[in-house]
């Protein structure tokens, strides 16, 4: 165990780090098929597994384009929150209900 | 080996409130363990030397976008149902993808990153400061993507204003050419009064 401590933390150990958050923000969105408030928060977790693997191939590879990507990503991901908001708060005043089920007006 | 304890403490803390924000039944609970994971995650980059962006996350997400969920939350007013367990649905299909993703970690654990320090060869990050870098070359190579950003920016919030922009019928509001169009003899009417008979 205490060897295990030891270990440097290397790259692998971020990458490992944000791709399970990443799978944990899909299955979030596989799992709640309740309402699209959580879809949207997991859709929040996936860009948060991005950003953590950008950063971490920036420091290791000391190039600081991956942070200038992951601050971009930011910019997109705060924009795509309030759009995906401000639909959601129309959708529930027209419908008075966010289910993801009852979403099925274009029959799609 | 501090750096490794306080490592593995932090990426608990993350995995463990995202597995809070997947499966909790109550949405506001659900907007906290994002926060949470947020802020955990900004200590995680302050270990990769990126302190900007640490702070950026800290005032953008927990600042803004987390608060806009709890706002979203809390105004909607969702009823709480019970979720029944759709794992059991996808039982075959999961089980297969998480094997492989499972052999894939291990085998990014076993091997070494050698690969990855011949792969090092730019060198923009001699200055002393991060925040100082990170706009060095914000603002002459990127300066166009910078600006599109802003672009991304502004449309998203004309866009999230016209969306929730309603009229409702029979709020009294004011309305600015009405009133800038209005003429004297509209408003003010002169009568001639005799004596005493006013009142």
């Amino acid at each position: 165990m205490i060897e295990f401590l030891n270990l440097p933390i290397l790259i692998n150990h971020y990458l490992i780090l944000s791709s399970l958050i990443f799978f944990l923000g899909v299955t979030g969105i596989f799992l709640n098929r309740k309402n699209v408030i959580s879809i949207l928060m997991s859709i929040e977790l996936i860009l948060l597994g991005v950003n953590i693997n950008f950063i971490a191939f920036s420091y290791f590879s000391s190039d600081l384009t991956g942070q200038i990507f992951s601050l971009f990503i930011l910019t997109v991901a705060a924009a795509e929150a309030a759009i995906g908001l401000a639909i959601l708060v129309v959708y529930f005043r027209n419908k008075g209900t966010i289910d993801v089920k009852d979403i099925n007006v274009l029959k799609g | 080996m501090y750096y490794s304890i306080l490592f593995y403490i932090f990426s608990l803390f993350v995995i463990l409130s995202s597995i809070g924000v997947i499966t909790s039944k109550n949405p506001v609970y659900c907007v906290l363990y994002l926060i949470l994971a947020f802020i955990n995650s900004a200590i995680l980059f302050l270990f990769l030397n990126a302190e900007f962006l640490a702070m950026l996350l800290i005032v953008v997400y927990v600042g803004a976008v987390a608060v806009l969920f709890l706002f979203v939350v809390m105004m909607l007013n969702i009823n709480i149902e019970e979720k029944k367990s759709k794992l059991l649905k996808f039982k075959p299909l999961s089980v297969i993808l998480g094997s492989i993703i499972l052999v894939e970690f291990l085998y990014f654990l076993i091997i070494d990153n050698s690969t990855l320090e011949k792969l090092s060869n730019t060198q923009n990050l001699e200055q002393k400061n991060n925040t100082i870098s990170l706009g060095n070359i914000l603002y002459t190579d990127f300066a166009l993507l910078f600006q599109m950003c802003g672009v991304i920016l502004l449309v998203a919030m004309i866009g999230a204003i016209v969306l929730t922009l309603r009229n409702r019928p029979g709020v009294k509001r004011q309305i600015i050419k009405n009133q800038v169009d209005t003429k004297k003899e509209d408003v003010i009417e002169v009568v001639s009064v005799k004596n005493n008979e006013g009142a």
